[in-house]
């Protein structure tokens, strides 16, 4: 059915396309469900709202953390998973960490088998580097050298690699397609998606007994962030006006080294190659804030470093805004063999050859750890009224839109590659199995199709008011300013009120374009929705959590309150309203790592 | 960007094409004045984006804005590039930017073309590993020289800057498999791990595949990644030609 303009969508002329499973995101989780449902024969499609290697996770540079010992022959999987709890600051969940550590070796191998093209050690295995908040031996051993990768393109190599794949297995794609809102039955079971294909302008209800979110992150709340402009959080803002919770929408990771100025990142791998940040005064200042680990603390920790610096006064440059990030005592030959894309982004970027010249760098938003709260087989979990978990059927979630919370409150650098592929396989076969038992899904009905398609009619029918991109504008400049690295219950007391103002503009968006064709101004306004939801969702949630933990820093409330916050924080659009969750610490394997203080 | 105050901006003209097939009025050019900031070198998708912040019903890709998804090549000013990573300053001539759609593919709409073409060739190169090399649940070991033969192949971002500005393909956009596609077959022949060399180039043996390829450069010159498709298919046809004799 056409969006022209002419005529609201109505289930009763719909047309419906039906398939076992639907997988919204063709980013790495989403491809590796993918593979996993079409190598299992299924009839399943991806839906991805650009063509599948134009997907985030081809940014992604430094690498995939894994204990797969090659670097160093001894280590475990075990202590990246003290690393990775640790580096949460204890609301990472542990069985979600113990699965996705243990686990993650054979599917790194796997992907290796693929064709990803990792660099290689002298023996001819995959090259490892050290990243942030890596250690052997539980915190004793010192620097650990985790993170496999593809030189400083490792988020290219496994895209494409697992693209590649895809097209051997024979996946169906709905490249360029958005979809729009969940369409869920009366008893709440998720019955798939309305989606458009965007060349045509055609609207469908794509219907499939599993339907899993994979749709990534969400940094454009901010003004400054590394994300792609299609980092919109739409599978969030879906689940949310689906009713459904979202999980530590406050944590937001702030990544120490995004180009000044223009926000687009320099890998933590710069550092675990022996890079280091400095100050005004050529100080290496994180020698004062983590004597251990310096510049390869966690990142949540070398952000508000830097930030101190900046505060109070050696920064650099004329507004003494940022920091500078050193390369050039590490060589032009080690730049071009293991860092060739960061000399290529310095100089397009900052206009600087990192091999002469230190990177302006600043933190800069970058990663999600909250998002929709999954268990380890990817199944989505919503909040019962008296606070129970309650799985929600026909829904999946993986990758930066979900919440299985391995990342708690601050992710590892290296962490989020691996998460994908482990957590869009363990959603692929759980849905695989699920569908062998046979799946009860029943039917929605035409009104509940019409709910669905509320959102989207308004938009279509607009008649008058403000362009979406002056809306957005004004959002990110909201949550730029109160909810960033520091914290205060004043100012994102403002935030909320702002946001607020923000919602009511919203309610009067306007759609000035109403053609079918790939209509690009229909896509920015429902995207629009979904990051108002999400701002909204992150903005009440910060300002719920009163105690500073993982990424989160509050100057009221400077310190981490076990007591009361060793928890996750779940939130619902209807209500507005924070409730807690507790966080997992009954791994299988392991004995449960219990909260120590964090330093570095 | 940030709000600039009025006389830090300048104006430039930029002209973009303009086709919507609903409305059912030919492609034509349409020229607007746009503001930009005046000691800022911001790049040609910026520009593109102030452009349809005045007229949003302009059309055109974009993602990453950092030049590694592949999204927005076009034609800027004759010239095939990536727009988030062509600065004003190198791009603009007599202070006119002038973009089109990439040259040769069917027009979906403004700068989007249907990439189908382009991506059918992609596929029938076999864009995957094929090996059969045991492993025991680990990597296939590779050598750290062997992997060095995948750089300058491996990065390629699919954006089709290579493939439109190549006139063979434009004339047989359905035969010949053009810069992009090659280079990625040459990509897995060079890989050690691969073993279907001889699958591969029996696949491109005929007359069309690769021999089509007259070395005219335009790829290498406008390949956003610095890679050089030339090169690659040159290689191929050596070992085509070795093998024939
Ligand atoms: C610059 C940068 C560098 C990074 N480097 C690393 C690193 O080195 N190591 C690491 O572990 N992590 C890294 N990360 C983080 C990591 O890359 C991301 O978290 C991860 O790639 C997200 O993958 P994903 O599969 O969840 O989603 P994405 O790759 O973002 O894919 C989302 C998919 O969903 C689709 N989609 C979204 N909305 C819709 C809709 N409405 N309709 C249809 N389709 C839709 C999109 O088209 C896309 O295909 C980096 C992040 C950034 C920003
Ligand atoms: S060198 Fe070959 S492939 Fe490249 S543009 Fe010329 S004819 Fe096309
Ligand atoms: S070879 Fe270069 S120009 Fe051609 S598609 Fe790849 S990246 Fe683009
Ligand atoms: S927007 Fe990704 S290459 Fe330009």
């Amino acid at each position: 059915m056409a969006m022209n303009g002419k005529g609201y969508l109505d289930a009763s002329s719909l047309p419906v396309k039906e398939f076992d499973g639907i997988i919204v995101g063709g980013g790495g989780s989403g491809l590796m469900a993918g593979l996993q449902l079409a190598q299992s024969g299924m009839n399943t499609a991806v839906v991805s709202k650009v063509f599948p290697t134009r997907s985030h996770t081809v940014s992604a540079q430094g690498g995939i953390t894994c204990a797969i010992a090659s670097a160093d022959p001894n280590d475990d999987w075990r202590w990246h998973m003290y690393d990775t709890v640790k580096g949460s600051d204890f609301i990472g969940d542990q069985d979600s960490i113990e699965y996705m550590c243990q686990e993650g070796p054979a599917t790194v191998f796997e992907l290796e088998n693929m064709g990803l093209p990792f660099s290689r050690t002298e023996e001819g295995k995959i090259y490892q580097r050290a990243f942030g908040g890596q250690s052997k031996d539980y915190g004793k051993g010192g620097q650990a050298e985790r993170t496999c990768a593809a030189a400083d393109r490792t988020g290219h190599a496994l895209l494409h690699t697992l693209y590649q794949a895809n097209i051997k297995a024979g996946t169906n794609f709905l490249s360029e397609w958005f979809a729009v809102d969940l369409v869920l039955n009366d008893s709440n079971q998720v019955t798939g998606v309305i989606a458009f294909e965007i060349e045509s302008g055609e609207a469908y209800f794509l219907k499939a007994k599993a339907t899993v979110l994979a749709t990534g992150g969400a940094g454009r709340i901010y003004k400054s962030t590394t994300n792609a402009l299609i980092n919109t959080g739409d599978g969030t803002g879906m689940a949310l006006r689906a009713g459904l919770a979202v999980q530590d929408m406050e944590m937001w990771q702030f990544h120490p080294t995004g180009i000044h100025g223009a926000g687009t990142l320099v890998t933590e791998g710069c550092r675990g190659e022996g890079g280091y940040l400095i100050n005004k005064d050529g100080e290496r200042f994180m020698e004062r804030y983590a004597p251990n680990a310096k510049d390869l603390a966690s990142r949540d920790v070398v952000a508000r470093s830097m930030m101190l610096e900046i505060i109070e006064g050696r920064g650099c440059g004329p507004d003494k805004d940022h920091c500078y990030l050193k390369l050039d005592h590490l060589g032009a030959d080690l730049l071009h063999k293991r860092l060739p894309g960061i000399t290529e982004l310095s100089k397009t970027f900052a206009h600087i050859d990192p091999a002469d010249h230190p990177i302006p760098v600043v933190p800069t938003c970058h990663y999600a750890m909250g998002g929709i709260p999954t268990n380890v087989h990817g199944q989505v979990i919503t909040q019962q009224s008296d606070g129970s978990d309650k799985i929600v059927d026909g829904l999946y979630a993986a990758g930066e839109a979900a919440c299985v919370s391995v990342h708690g409150g601050n992710r590892l650098g290296g962490n989020s590659l691996l998460d994908l592929v482990v957590f869009g396989r363990s959603a692929g076969l759980h849905i695989e199995d699920s569908f062998k038992q046979g799946i009860g899904i029943s039917e929605p009905t035409r009104e509940n199709i019409n709910e669905s398609l509320k959102n989207i009619n308004r938009v279509n029918s607009s008649k008058e008011g403000e362009n979406s991109s002056v809306i957005k504008k004004d959002l990110q400049e909201v949550m730029q300013l109160s909810f960033g690295v520091f914290r205060s219950a004043k100012n994102m007391e403002e935030g909320i009120q702002e946001i607020n103002d923000i919602r009511e503009r919203s309610e009067g968006l306007y759609l000035a374009d109403k053609s079918s064709k790939f209509n690009t101004a229909r896509v920015e306004a429902l995207e629009l929705l979904n990051l108002l939801e999400v701002a909204e969702a992150t903005a009440i949630c910060a300002s719920e959590r009163k105690e500073s933990r993982g990424a989160h820093s509050r100057d009221d409330y400077p310190e981490r309150d076990d007591e009361n916050w060793l928890k996750h924080s779940i939130y619902f659009k209807e209500t507005k309203e924070v409730s807690k969750r507790d966080v997992n610490f009954r791994p299988k394997i392991v004995q449960a790592f219990q909260p120590f203080a964090r330093t570095y | 960007m940030n709000s600039i105050a009025a006389e830090q901006l300048k104006t430039l003209k930029v002209s973009i094409y303009r086709y919507d097939p609903d409305i059912g009025k030919k492609p034509y050019m349409q020229s607007m004045d746009i503001d930009i900031p005046k000691d800022k070198d911001i790049m040609v998708l910026d520009a593109l984006q102030l452009a349809k912040e005045i007229d949003p019903t302009i059309s055109f890709r974009r993602s990453c804005r950092e030049g590694v998804c592949g999204s927005d090549g076009m034609n800027i000013n004759g010239k095939n590039g990536l727009g988030c990573i062509t600065p004003l300053s190198e791009a603009v001539r007599g202070n006119k930017l002038e973009l089109r759609p990439l040259p040769g593919l069917p027009v979906v709409k403004d700068l989007i073309v249907d990439m189908t073409q382009f991506v059918d060739q992609y596929k029938k190169i076999q864009p995957y590993l094929i090996t059969d090399k045991k492993t025991d649940g680990k990597e296939i070991p590779q050598t750290v020289e062997d992997r060095d033969k995948l750089d300058g192949l491996y990065e390629c971002i699919m954006c089709g800057c290579c493939s439109t500005a190549c006139p063979s393909f434009w004339w047989n956009p359905d035969k010949f498999l053009g810069p992009a596609a090659l280079l990625q077959a040459y990509r897995f022949i060079s890989d050690s791990r691969d073993v279907a060399t001889e699958e591969r180039l029996d696949q491109l043996e005929d007359a069309f595949s690769v021999f089509r390829c007259h070395g005219i450069m335009n790829c290498v010159s406008v390949c956003p990644k610095g890679l050089n498709p030339n090169k690659a298919i040159n290689e191929i046809k050596k070992m085509l030609i070795k093998r024939a004799i």
